[in-house]
């Protein structure tokens, strides 16, 4: 899951994670009121979409009075920002970060993930603040330097220190950057984060080490313990399908094609995919129906797909294990029967009780074209809507 | 024979009194699988499917011998299920259980640094030695005896795979579902390496997905110290940079787990790989019977 810049500065400065001092507006007023409470004479007027890139994209303005930062705060809200991780259709502004303007001397790159080599939580840190990290990775990856963390013992403070010498932290700064460093592991581990970023983390004309920026990305699976994180939820931000999808336990993820799969298993779902583009087609989405469709689950599934408009024909591709093929037959038919299907449908039933649900699809009244292998269902499907093309 | 699990493998069943445990007891059960014993914590002393109920590992272990332990129990709680398995010493560990939080299992591969126990998963399909023992949740009789292992990443890309092999008369020794989770146990360097070692085992399919760098290291090992064939598929060719598709582990992040990236390198250590799923099966065939006799040998399904 994900949250905005400001609610992850909500949550380091209630952790000691050191951040300028600002305030969340929905209005023009409201910004103009954050404003008047900081004790600054700069205001920094930030754009708070679930997308990084704002800053290129002019979603990000510095304001040199309280009249400045009225005139940004109307320009911005209602704007559609268009950076390289929005995609084209971009996303519209509806949540402010007026922030008090700092004396930045210098910009780093602070990070904490779940290393998958070592099993452990790394620190990442570079001078390189402020570009992307990926590319300071792929051109100087020698100016990235690494800290892996003992889970047992947490970030050691010597661990935090040698990374800030390393990174060419100002002598004066490198108690307080660690400090920050020390205090965001916490945030990861108590908050149970996938992803942490500060880009940038700032040293200051008076020696401050200040968290500029706040990309932080929370661990699904741990939102049962984190009920604080789940209330920051911004559904706005979120494909409407993909939040329908979730309410029944079903995997979905919207892509660009024209042919919806629904498949039981993640690895088989993504194969299926694959399958489909191999043949010339596209795939409309990606959707695992998981380990015990039900009738009501396979019918909501048809309901997610039929709702991409862009779908001109649907693949059902089940490897019964523990499901049994003539529940997955019956959930299928009577999910054509509850909303009417006039796109073409391949299914390909295989495994458990394969002959009993081969038999209730013919003997259904709807047109569903069967199929014996994956490769023949996306040969199908893809065929069948060339025709009506 | 075969790998990790065989017919005298003596397995306790954790959160055996779930509704789903209890399915996948009596389908284990069934298949021939000696279930020993079960634990949930203020259970013991019941018995459920005939299988005698613990309230802890330790006790189990040492009322019934069992030596490997599959784990339902709910992901919350599901961490400290193997933590306690792995403290009662025992030899293995196989966790079902899905959306186990990451942190939680960062610690559990911690604690086993230094242990007996052998974890695979979490959040995968388990083991089965064909005919001999199944644990987890796959389908048992898609699987027959034979000679050809398979380690995945993926539950029902397995299914696909195995049931593959064995309608083109090629049975499976082992089949190791290692889990689609960023943070597991058992690798696919340790499941190849087992298979290497198994006599029985002829050949070996390994099935990948986006996210991470494990097939890759599994290549190169593969290149250096297989000597017995290999072949592959990887899933989430058309997945998008930044999804995740499913699998907690199977996301393409900074530039980096492509499907792209896996098959080339994989290919570059004399891994064949599978255009598409369903030539799995046929990609194995083309490659053992590049060897002599070897196609023979493996055809042992009637």
């Amino acid at each position: 899951m994900n949250i905005h810049e400001y609610q992850g500065k909500e949550i380091f400065r209630s952790m000691g994670v050191a951040v300028p001092n600002g305030t969340v507006a929905y209005t023009p007023e409201e910004a103009v009121d954050a404003a008047k409470t900081l004790e600054s004479d700069v205001y920094v007027v930030k754009a708070q979409i679930h997308a990084g890139g704002r800053g290129k994209a002019g979603g990000v303005k510095i304001a040199k009075s309280i009249d400045e930062v009225r005139e940004y705060a109307k320009e911005l809200l209602g704007e559609v920002l268009v950076t390289h991780q929005t995609g084209p259709e971009g996303k519209e502004v509806k949540r402010l970060l007026i922030e008090e303007g700092c004396d930045i001397q210098n910009e780093f790159y602070v990070g904490f993930v779940v290393d998958r080599l070592t099993d452990r939580v790394v620190l990442m840190g570079s001078e390189e603040g402020g570009t992307e990290i990926e590319e300071v990775a792929a051109e100087t990856p020698e100016k990235i330097f690494r800290e892996t963390i003992d889970p047992v013992l947490g970030l050691m403070p010597y661990q935090a220190k040698r990374l800030a010498f390393n990174m060419n932290i100002p002598k004066e700064s490198v108690n307080k950057a660690a400090k920050l460093m020390l205090s965001l592991y916490n945030v990861f581990i108590e908050k149970d984060c996938s992803v942490v970023e500060i880009n940038p983390l700032v040293t200051t004309g008076d020696g401050d080490a200040l968290a500029l920026d706040a990309k932080v990305n929370f661990d699904d699976n741990a939102l049962f313990r984190n009920k604080d994180i789940l209330e920051m939820r911004d559904i706005d931000e979120e494909d409407p399908k993909e939040i329908e999808a979730s309410k029944y336990d079903l995997s979905y993820v919207a892509l660009d094609g024209n042919i919806g799969c629904m498949v039981n298993g993640a690895g088989l779902a993504m194969a299926t995919m694959d399958t489909i583009h191999h043949f010339g087609g596209e795939p409309a989405n990606f959707l695992d129906v998981g380990g015990g469709a039900t009738t009501e689950k396979v019918t909501e599934a048809f309901k997610i797909i039929l709702g991409d408009e862009g779908v001109q024909g649907i693949l059902v591709n089940i490897f019964g294990g523990i499901m049994r093929c003539d529940v997955i037959a019956e959930g299928v038919v009577e999910a054509v029967k509850n909303i009417g299907l006039d796109i073409p449908l391949v299914v390909r039933l295989e495994g458990t009780n394969v002959d009993d649900g081969k038999a209730i699809l013919n003997e259904s009244d709807f047109d569903i074209i069967p199929a014996n292998t994956m490769a023949e269902g996306a040969q199908k499907i893809i065929e069948a809507v060339n025709q009506n093309n | 024979m075969g790998v990790f699990i065989d017919k005298n493998t003596k397995v306790l069943v954790q959160g055996i009194t779930g509704s789903t445990a209890l399915f996948h007891t009596k389908q284990m059960l069934d298949y021939g699988t000696q279930i020993v014993a079960g634990v949930t914590p203020g259970k013991g002393g019941q018995e459920v499917e005939g299988v005698p109920v613990f309230n802890t590992v330790e006790e189990a272990k040492a009322e019934t011998g069992a030596t490997v332990s599959v784990v339902y129990v709910p992901a919350p709680f599901a961490a400290d299920s193997i933590i306690e398995s792995a403290d009662a010493e025992l030899d293995m560990a196989i966790c079902i259980t899905e959306h186990i939080p990451v942190i939680d299992m960062v610690k559990v591969k911690r604690y086993l640094e230094d242990k007996k126990t052998r974890l695979v998963g979490p959040n995968c399909p388990g083991v089965i030695t064909a005919d001999e023992c199944k644990i987890g949740i796959m389908p048992g009789y898609i699987h027959k005896k034979g000679h050809v292992g398979v380690v995945s990443r993926s539950g029902t890309l397995t299914y696909e795979a195995v049931h593959q092999l064995t309608q083109a008369g090629i049975g499976q020794t082992t089949a190791v579902g290692i889990g689609g989770d960023p943070v597991n146990g058992t690798d696919f360097i340790d499941a190849l390496n087992a298979f290497n070692d198994d006599p029985e085992t002829e050949a070996v399919v390994m099935i990948g997905e986006i996210g991470g760098t494990a097939e890759e290291e599994a290549a190169e090992w593969v290149k250096e110290n297989m000597d017995k064939p290999v072949v592959g598929f990887i899933g989430g060719v058309t997945a998008p940079p930044g999804k995740r598709m499913g699998h907690a582990g199977a996301i393409i992040s900074g530039g980096k787990g492509t499907a792209e990236e896996k098959i080339k390198t994989m290919n570059e250590c004399g891994i064949e790989t599978a255009d598409t799923p369903s030539e799995i099966g046929q990609t194995l065939i083309d490659r053992i019977q590049k060897e002599d006799g070897l196609y023979e040998k493996c055809l042992t399904v009637k």
